[in-house]
């Protein structure tokens, strides 16, 4: 295990342990507050599960097929207009809460995936292709497609311009 | 023999990875809770009617603090809406609510670095807000200015 991964693994435990604190030092100031954040926890976490399970699987499959020099390729620096239509289209397709996202992003990344395919992944996400027709339902046709249209092409604008901002990987 | 191994190498590796990123991903959403318990939405509405520029700014920061499913963010925008807050304000909401984690940031910085997770939320917030004035702003030119949108 790398000292980068032993370093993210031990952050991990310590923002869990100082979630719990706050959460122990709530309970005894407003006990109801606490109880209902976490029924509410319960009801979120039931639903990230079964994303977990795929993303266990998507990291497994990466590990398993994905080589960096084929990352490199079509993700990388040079994977050109295919990079950026892989990662618009990967983000309007992933679902479920973005949390186990950054980790299967962060292994890309680390076999060479482009800072400015990683944000316009992230970015393209606010594109959630299950959810157009409740959208139309609250805001019309025109709008939404009209939205949809400018978080594409900024989806690619933010990709380039994070990436710009960043000349040096800071993992 | 050769690719038994693989299989289990790759296995062991995909479980490392996964019990770091466990703990945040609980982290995250026992905060995400938390937060959304606190600060429910009807606090949000009081606080709009300061004219466009600081509605807006204010819509969008609301949506980059808040870290719920963005089916609710259309109908907090709904909500808003219907109270008389501007469409450019409540897009730049809904675009934030998605495209912006200040909740979420500790997360990010741990698993794509401090700079690019900072970096990207200010680059995606200046865009959440462009998008907002741009696509009132088509609508307008389209002919289609709010209320005649179809909600």
């Amino acid at each position: 295990m790398s000292k980068q991964q032993i370093k993210k693994g031990l952050g991990g435990w310590l923002f869990l342990t100082l979630v719990l604190i706050t959460y122990g030092l709530l309970g005894l100031v407003n006990p109801e507050a606490t109880s209902q954040s976490l029924v509410f926890f319960t009801h979120v976490m039931l639903q990230v599960l079964p994303v977990l399970g795929l993303v266990f699987l998507l990291l497994f499959a990466a590990n398993l097929a994905l080589k960096p020099k084929w990352i490199r390729r079509y993700l990388g620096s040079g994977s050109g207009i295919k990079g950026w239509i892989a990662a618009t289209l990967g983000g309007m397709l992933s679902v479920g809460p973005i949390y186990p996202w950054y980790a299967m992003l962060g292994e890309l990344r680390q076999k060479g995936m482009r800072d400015a395919l990683i944000a316009t992944f992230l970015y393209s996400r606010a594109v959630k292709l299950p959810l157009l027709p409740l959208m139309i339902h609250y805001f019309g046709v025109t709008y939404t497609l009209v939205l949809c249209l400018y978080l594409i092409g900024f989806s690619i604008v933010t990709g380039i311009v994070v990436e710009k901002l960043i000349p040096v990987r800071d993992v | 023999m050769q690719t038994e191994n693989h299989l289990k190498d790759t296995f062991k590796k995909t479980i490392r990875t996964f019990i770091n990123v466990l703990p945040i991903i609980i982290g995250m959403i026992l905060a995400t809770s938390l937060v959304i318990t606190m600060f429910p939405e009807q606090v949000s509405s009081g606080l709009f009617g300061n004219g466009e520029i600081i509605d807006t700014l204010l819509g969008a920061s609301i949506g980059s603090i808040a870290a719920g499913h963005p089916l609710a963010s259309y109908l907090v925008g709904g909500e808003l809406l219907g109270g008389g807050v501007s469409l450019i304000a409540v897009t730049a909401l809904v675009v934030t609510w998605v495209t912006v984690g200040i909740v979420q940031l500790p997360a990010e910085a741990l698993m794509l670095g401090t700079r690019f997770a900072v970096y990207r939320n200010i680059v995606s917030f200046i865009a959440a807000i462009a998008i907002a004035f741009l696509t009132v702003y088509t609508l307008q030119f389209l002919g289609l200015a709010w209320p005649a949108l179809n909600v």
